[in-house]
């Protein structure tokens, strides 16, 4: 379905039709067990969201947003689990999968000598990436809606941002892999990534930690993330909100920026 | 036995070259973990669990967890590339070796790592003040059965795959899922009556309630003994298959 | 001016070492064109230049009649890259491999199927369409490769050593493909250091060696400027064959002394062999050959191994 839809979406000739054709390798190389991995991988954040949100949840009962509104800890917890999931959807495509293709299998220096360009391989691994995080993230919001964590309409407009956010690190992730030497490396980046899981204001908030930690805390994009897709799951949505969408905008635009330049001089030596 | 540790030593000097990268990681993630779930998630405990704060009720169950996760990621991809790609098990196939040698030998590297794991853990936790009891250290031994009670089985099942799809499938499908809803976290009592018994019937709950007995110095009583017991059977039964596919795989 | 490859003073650095140090080179349409030399001579650094994957250090260097700085998408649509390592996708098939390389030069799906089909014939791979590319030989992974680089129905195919490490057959059947490509037009660049491949496919070649061009012409011309027309190989019985170099003196053009036999170049290899009897020098066995590429190789880039 998904290869015969994709390429007609961006059927204009030049940069978009070759990034395309990256994807559309992508998809070719599905194979039956794979795909399992690939469908199920929706389920991470859904047993996160009933472990700690349901399970811890019963611990801890309600808990109070910073305008001093009290909402269920499954409430609190859902929305940054939608980011959090997007993130690591977007990482693992693009770090540990795309270093393979760079570095082991030498797949792009034979994709490079057709008219294909760097940039447009990054690109067109990206949208791979995000051809995946839509799935989940979509799955996701069912069940949200399903539990009455959210409502469809609100649902709607998390979409798009859990979107953006799986670009933003999925141009992240692929920048880190062009300055990445080797696999033991990727020990360090699974632990910042867990880091990030772990303190982004993603099971309690930002304003438990200590003044100083939180300043760390708020310039890290898994916090723009999560405070994105969370006013917009519970409310109010401000300005605030349109300065973690600059955020990521920005993110996904440097990211892309320094990948592809790397991706130039590492490749066309 | 003396074969099996000629193989530990090939596991171990293999392992000199890789161990500071993961060093990192085997103390960062305990951490984390005891900063992110037990004091930040467990401030908004009020109460405690079970009698205990938070920081304390959690933290002998992530010390079972991070064994049986060891223990999962030593008995998956090394295995399988040892059959598929680095042909390891066929090399020490044609020493004079036998298929009880190289996976007993195999298998106790992996206990190594589980140890150190879980060592790690236990003396982070330390210094954040979750150690109460001198039946503490007892942990680990339990980490050590909760660990072959995973990595057993887990050996038998890398061996009978050969693509690492599979392996992702088991992490996905089984692990992670016994992680999270294996009392860790939170009680087992609060889960619905179904999903309670798969708990109980996976091995990882029933290590979980020994560390929690240690590392409170709760008397385990004959529920501990069930527990051990329980959990010996895993590690029986895995042996045994992993003998068996072992050896059908290697052909000898 | 008919030169698909232009070339003047074409250099290639990578940081302080220069591995291209200035080279000129014109391809016309429809030849085959060898770069000769051994290890590190610096041909695949020309070839990824002129596959407008390397950029150019210094120098002019026109494909296609195009600069390949600023058209590089569109001249490498024009070009067919066969790498002196395979790369191909370990995670497609061999047919796979064919068609979603065709996808990457926008080759409608239907086409691309179609041409798989006929390329995967054409190398004599139809059998192992369904096959992954893990468990090929290396012969069949080359062929692979080659068909590879005709997807797109190229103006230039760039083979850099295509048949390095082959068994005899592979590399015959290899070289009959290449020389049917030739037939049908197709401009053939290639890299190797086996000079019957260069003798069986190339109409001109440039010897290359540090860098630079040695020589160029045609493997004739190569052969008649830069050896006799015919060599003797004479192999003494005793220890050493250097005390016969002396009695051998005044015998031919040149005379080279190796470890086990001594070369003689000469016009008439058995004018000279009749010579070495009459002075009774009776070796243990005579070998009288036309002269080949192997002996201009080797008078210009040494015998001393390289690498
Ligand atoms: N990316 C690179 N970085 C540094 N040196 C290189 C690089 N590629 C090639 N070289 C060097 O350039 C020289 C010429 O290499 P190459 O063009 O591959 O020679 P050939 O193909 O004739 O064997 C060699 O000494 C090689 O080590
Ligand atoms: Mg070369």
């Amino acid at each position: 379905m998904v290869t015969l839809v994709l390429p007609r979406l961006v059927s204009f000739e030049g940069s978009g039709r070759r990034a395309a054709s990256v994807t559309e390798r992508n998809i070719n190389t599905l194979r039956s067990m794979y795909w399992v991995v690939l469908v199920s991988g929706f389920l991470e954040p859904v047993l996160y969201l009933f472990s700690i949100g349901v399970g811890v949840g019963g611990l801890i009962g309600d808990i109070a947003l910073p305008d001093g509104r009290l909402v269920g800890y499954a409430e609190f917890v859902a929305p940054a689990m939608l980011a959090a999931s997007a993130m690591t959807g977007a990482l693992s495509e693009t770090t540990f999968n795309f270093f393979g293709k760079m570095k082991f299998m030498r797949l792009y220096e034979g994709i490079l000598a057709t008219p294909v360009r760097p940039i447009e391989i990054a690109l067109g691994e990206l949208a791979w990436a995000m051809v995946r995080g839509v799935l989940y993230s979509s799955a996701f919001l069912v069940i949200m809606v399903a539990m009455g964590l959210t409502t469809p309409g609100r649902a709607l407009a998390m979409l798009p941002a859990a979107v953006l956010i799986g670009f933003a690190f999925g141009a992240l992730g692929m920048t880190i892999s062009t300055l990445i030497r080797s696999w033991q490396e990727f020990d360090l980046i699974f632990s910042g990534q867990f880091a990030l899981f772990l303190f982004s204001g993603t099971f309690v908030p930002a304003t438990a930690y200590p003044q100083w930690l939180r300043w760390v805390i708020e310039v890290t994009p898994l916090y723009r993330s999560v405070d994105l897709a969370r006013a917009l799951s519970l409310g109010p949505v401000g300005w605030t909100q349109a300065l973690d969408v600059l955020y990521l905008v920005a993110l996904l635009g440097l990211g892309l920026t320094v990948a592809g330049r790397r991706m130039t001089g590492m490749l066309c030596k | 036995m003396v074969a099996g540790a000629y193989v530990l030593e090939y596991h171990l000097v293999n392992y000199r070259r890789t161990w500071r990268s993961s060093a990192l990681s085997t103390l960062v993630l305990p951490l984390l973990t005891m900063l992110g779930f037990g004091l930040g998630v467990g401030a908004y405990v009020s109460g405690g669990v079970e009698g205990v704060p938070y920081l304390d009720w959690i933290v002998p169950g992530l010390i079972a967890s991070t064994a049986v996760q060891a223990a999962f990621g030593e008995a998956t991809w090394p295995v399988l590339s040892y059959f598929e790609w680095l042909k390891v098990y066929f090399a020490q196939a044609a020493a004079p070796l036998r298929v009880g040698d190289i996976l007993g030998g195999h298998l106790a590297f992996m206990l190594f790592r589980v140890l150190t794991s879980a060592a790690a853990f236990l003396g982070v936790a330390a210094l954040f003040g979750a150690v109460h009891s001198w039946w503490a250290p007892m942990t680990l031994v339990v980490s050590l059965v909760v660990g072959l009670a995973v990595a057993a089985p887990t050996v038998a099942y890398s061996a009978s795959v050969s693509s690492d799809s599979y392996l992702a499938i088991l992490m996905r499908f089984a692990v992670l899922p016994m992680s999270l809803f294996s009392g860790v976290f939170f009680p087992v009592e609060s889960l619905p009556v179904v999903l309670r018994w798969v708990a109980y019937a996976l091995p990882l709950w029933h290590g979980v309630e020994l560390s929690r007995d240690a590392m409170l110095g709760l008397a385990p009583g004959w529920l501990g003994l069930l527990h051990v017991v329980y959990l010996l059977a895993w590690c029986a039964a895995g042996w045994l298959l992993a003998h068996r596919l072992f050896r059908r795989r290697l052909a000898v | 001016m008919d030169s698909l490859i232009h070339a003047r003073g074409l250099v290639k650095r990578f940081g302080d070492f220069t591995a291209v140090a200035g080279i000129d080179v014109d391809v016309r349409r429809g030849e085959a064109f060898g770069f000769l030399g051994p290890n590190g001579a610096g041909k695949s650094s020309t070839m990824r230049m002129i596959g407008c994957v390397s950029p150019p250090t210094d120098g002019v260097l026109q494909i296609l009649g195009m600069d390949p700085r600023r058209d590089g998408p569109k001249i490498r649509a024009k070009l067919g890259v066969c790498p002196q390592l395979d790369n191909l996708d370990i995670e497609l098939t061999v047919r796979e491999n064919l068609s979603t390389y065709a996808r990457f030069f926008g080759i409608p799906r239907k086409v691309a199927r179609q041409r798989a089909a006929e390329l995967l014939d054409f190398v004599q791979l139809s059998e192992r369409g369904d096959s992954k590319v893990e468990p090929l030989s290396g012969g069949m992974k080359r062929r692979l490769t080659i068909a590879r680089a005709l997807v797109n129905e190229p103006e230039i195919v760039l083979l850099d050593e295509p048949t390095t490490g082959l068994d005899p057959q592979a590399r015959h059947l290899v070289w009959e493909r290449l020389f049917r490509l030739k037939q049908q037009g197709v401009t053939l660049v290639l890299t190797t250091h086996y000079m019957d491949e260069a003798e069986q496919l190339c109409d001109r070649l440039v010897v290359m060696d540090g860098g630079r061009i040695v020589a160029e012409g045609s493997p004739r011309a190569l052969i008649e400027q830069y050896s006799t027309r015919e060599v003797v190989e004479l192999r003494f019985a005793a220890e050493s064959q250097e005390p016969y170099s002396e009695k051998l003196a005044g015998l031919g053009e040149r005379l080279e002394v190796l470890p086990d036999r001594i070369l003689l170049y000469v016009f008439d290899g058995d004018a000279a062999v009749a010579e070495v009897q009459r002075r009774s020098l009776a070796p243990a066995s005579v070998l009288v050959r036309r002269s080949s590429l192997e002996d201009v190789f080797l008078h210009l880039t040494g015998r001393t191994l390289v690498d």
